[in-house]
């Protein structure tokens, strides 16, 4: 999006801010949180490994955006590193705009007021999360001092309606317990309250249903999706699972090997993916509807940051690439409406009507699969 | 014909230290009765805690039984590790979630598909143990010079073809696998899935498959038994069982796994998280958590029995089969 807001600086405190931060141009101008040309590197004994090698993503306001990927892709280090969660050993570059406001140029104090705050946090296990020496009611009263100034009976008062939103019963008493007494569908629970105790305009949810069964899962993907129709709130869903991206998402974006290959609404997505690593990916995946056939794997596996092949870095697993694909790095580019794809073949992955998703997929891997 | 296992009323229990310091028993499994015909895959699956990983140790020996009896190959499984033990276990392979933790670090991992050759004195010399060993990197995907890598220089992925290969070199006539490609990648997941169907085919082995994911088990499974609190609560083809569950839990089940492109207005949300199994509800076990529940469900705990189409269900809301028929599967 060439947005006049995007580009100009928003850190410039001059006579715009004001006009820049009204509620109708907010809802038009700026989205809520966008990531521009954003990189990660590890430092490295030979030097930093770039683990995020450039990613534009925006997130309009209440929007819900899922990040697919395999292990290793950078879909949660991003993020971390967006919110500055990973210390010294990770170096970024880019921005991070919060309302058009660049989060990257914050000090680490202004930062932690976000954190928790207008963007809330939740990860895979709650438990390392959460503090295991302190009583529930003690870490989010500590949540609901720092952001929102309740102290008291007021903090109290707050505390419970928090439980009790995200479904824990019999509030009163669980608030003088410890997290071990918790289950860990609970414990992902008092981390949802935790996160909603700062009002963030952004959910940024890391993996929040792998560690738990599947019944809890739809337990708590309910849950968020309750939340979400209530509050308005944005959310940035990673996880390795295309059906649970799916399940929340208005829109996925895929990443590979530390790009993003492919962005769209969730179901073009789905029906009619344009990227060969997604079309790769679904139809890799068993299902429990339709015919059961065997399934098509890709071939090899993800490269090593380390090792990153020259040009696409999907091309020496793709089953369309061409010798040009080894030579540039696609760009992303619109593929479709609102559908963007870094891929140089294009052209071959055009959906012809009437074929099926799961001919689709399949045949554009048949040969390299087997 | 008889199967190549079958399992009868088996049971597991631990006695557990409750605050306060008296002792209870925990179900871990709870009188669990099936058959596996040769070269077939039974898929157990639930979530964790239903005692599908303690089932499988149990048919291995690996853990001994409370109650009920295992025929392997027409020979009781005893956990008893002596002779006849090691003499059974050459026939029934495990593979673990993990296989990382399953491989020796300091062992490059060629040597590691060769050693259970060394231990249970198969083909004659070391160079005969080589060969048998390449074959089966051969069969598994691996290429012969990854032999003498160490399992840290490999990917998950290969790690899991050498795992499969050192259990394979046996000649196993039973591979127990619990979780075996919950720790992969999607992409990566899908080559081993296909594997262990292309193996099943060139070798005839059975497979006892234990995993919480339901895409996976209908991928590989012949037959699947759904698992709760320590009991088969429906066994089936796993079309009837995902298409069309019967009990209640199965179809809660089913309906909590996130599929693309399926909507989630039918979603069934179990409240509350399953029970901790030493407070074993009375009745069905599942009852507190069930949406149809009814006054039988609390007093009455309903048996695994045969319903209309031939799969086992055990809910007293699922009409029975008119006339009993004995069970095989």
């Amino acid at each position: 999006m060439a947005l006049p807001m995007a580009s100009s600086p928003a850190h410039h405190h001059d006579g715009l801010l004001p006009r820049m931060l009204a509620p109708d141009a907010h809802a038009n101008a700026a989205p809520l949180l966008a990531l521009r040309d954003f990189t990660v590197a590890f430092r490295g004994e030979s030097g930093p490994v770039p683990v995020v090698r450039g990613i534009d993503l925006t997130l309009a306001s209440g929007e819900a955006l899922g990040i697919v990927g395999e292990s290793g892709c950078g879909k949660s280090v991003t993020w971390l590193a967006a919110l500055r969660l990973l210390g010294r050993g990770a170096v970024t570059s880019g921005e991070v705009l919060l309302s058009g406001q660049d989060i990257t140029r914050l000090s680490e104090r202004e930062l932690a007021g976000i954190r928790g705050g207008r963007i809330g946090l939740i990860f895979q296990d709650p438990t390392s999360s959460l503090n295991p020496v302190q009583r529930i009611g003690t870490q989010l009263g500590e949540v609901l001092r720092l952001h929102r100034g309740l102290r008291g009976k007021a903090a109290r008062t707050e505390a419970l309606r928090l439980l009790d939103r995200v479904g824990i019963a019999d509030a009163a008493r669980r608030l003088g317990q410890y997290p071990h007494e918790f289950s860990g569908g609970m414990n992902q629970r008092v981390m949802i309250a935790l996160a909603l105790a700062g009002e963030p305009d952004v959910l940024v949810a890391d993996e929040p249903t792998t560690a738990l069964d599947a019944t809890i899962q739809a337990q708590i993907l309910d849950l968020i999706r309750d939340i979400r129709r209530e509050t308005g709130m944005g959310l940035v869903l990673i996880s390795h699972d295309i059906g649970v991206v799916a399940d929340l998402c208005d829109r996925v974006a895929v990443m590979y090997a530390g790009r993003v290959v492919e962005t769209a609404a969730t179901q073009d997505l789905l029906t009619r993916p344009r990227h060969p690593y997604t079309r790769g990916l679904l139809a890799a995946l068993p299902t429990l509807d339709g015919p059961r056939v065997r399934l098509t794997p890709i071939p090899g596996t993800v490269p090593s940051p380390d090792a990153m092949p020259p040009g696409c870095a999907f091309a020496p697993r793709c089953p369309i690439a061409i010798e040009t694909c080894g030579g540039e790095i696609p760009p992303l580019v619109l593929a479709a409406q609102d559908q963007r794809a870094a891929c140089l073949r294009l052209g071959e992955t055009a959906t012809q009507p009437g074929m099926p998703l799961s001919t689709l997929a399949a045949s554009a891997f048949a040969e390299a699969g087997a | 014909m008889s199967p190549l296992l079958s399992v009868d009323d088996l049971a597991r229990q631990y006695p557990v230290a409750m605050s306060g310091g008296q002792r209870r028993l925990l179900h871990a499994v709870d009188g669990v009765s099936f058959t596996l015909a040769a070269g077939r895959t039974l898929g157990i699956v639930g979530e964790s805690g239903c005692g599908k990983s303690t089932a499988a140790k149990l048919v291995l020996g690996l853990l001994p039984a409370t109650r009920g009896a295992i025929a392997f190959e027409g020979e009781p499984v005893t956990a008893t590790r002596d002779r006849a033990w090691r003499a059974l276990r050459r026939r029934m392979q495990m593979v673990h979630q993990d296989p990382l933790a399953a491989l020796d670090r300091r062992l490059p991992v060629g040597e590691q598909v060769v050693e259970p050759l060394t231990i249970h004195g198969l083909e004659a010399g070391q160079d005969a143990r080589q060969q048998k060993a390449l074959a089966l990197f051969e069969a598994v995907g691996l290429r012969p010079d990854l032999f003498q890598r160490y399992p840290h220089e490999l990917s998950g992925g290969q790690r899991q073809r050498v795992v499969l290969a050192r259990a394979l070199v046996l000649g196993p006539s039973l591979l127990v696998c619990d979780e075996p490609i919950s720790a992969l990648d999607v992409s990566v997941a899908a080559q081993v899935i296909n594997l262990l169907q292309d193996l099943q085919a060139r070798f005839g082995m059975a497979y006892l498959f234990i995993s919480h994911d339901l895409k996976v088990v209908r991928q590989i499974a012949d037959e699947v038994a759904v698992m709760y609190l320590g009991r088969i609560v429906e066994q089936g083809p796993p079309e009837a069982l995902f298409h069309a569950p019967t009990h209640p839990y199965t179809e809660a089940l089913v309906s909590a796994v996130p599929t693309p492109l399926r909507g989630t207005r039918e979603r069934i949300i179990l409240q509350s998280d399953p029970p901790n199994p030493v407070e074993r509800p009375g009745g069905c076990a599942f009852h507190p958590r069930c949406p149809r529940a009814i006054a039988r469900c609390r007093e009455e705990t309903p048996a695994l029995r045969q319903v209309a189409d031939g799969r086992l269900a055990a809910c007293h809301l699922v009409p029975s089969m008119a006339a009993p028929v004995p069970v095989a599967a």
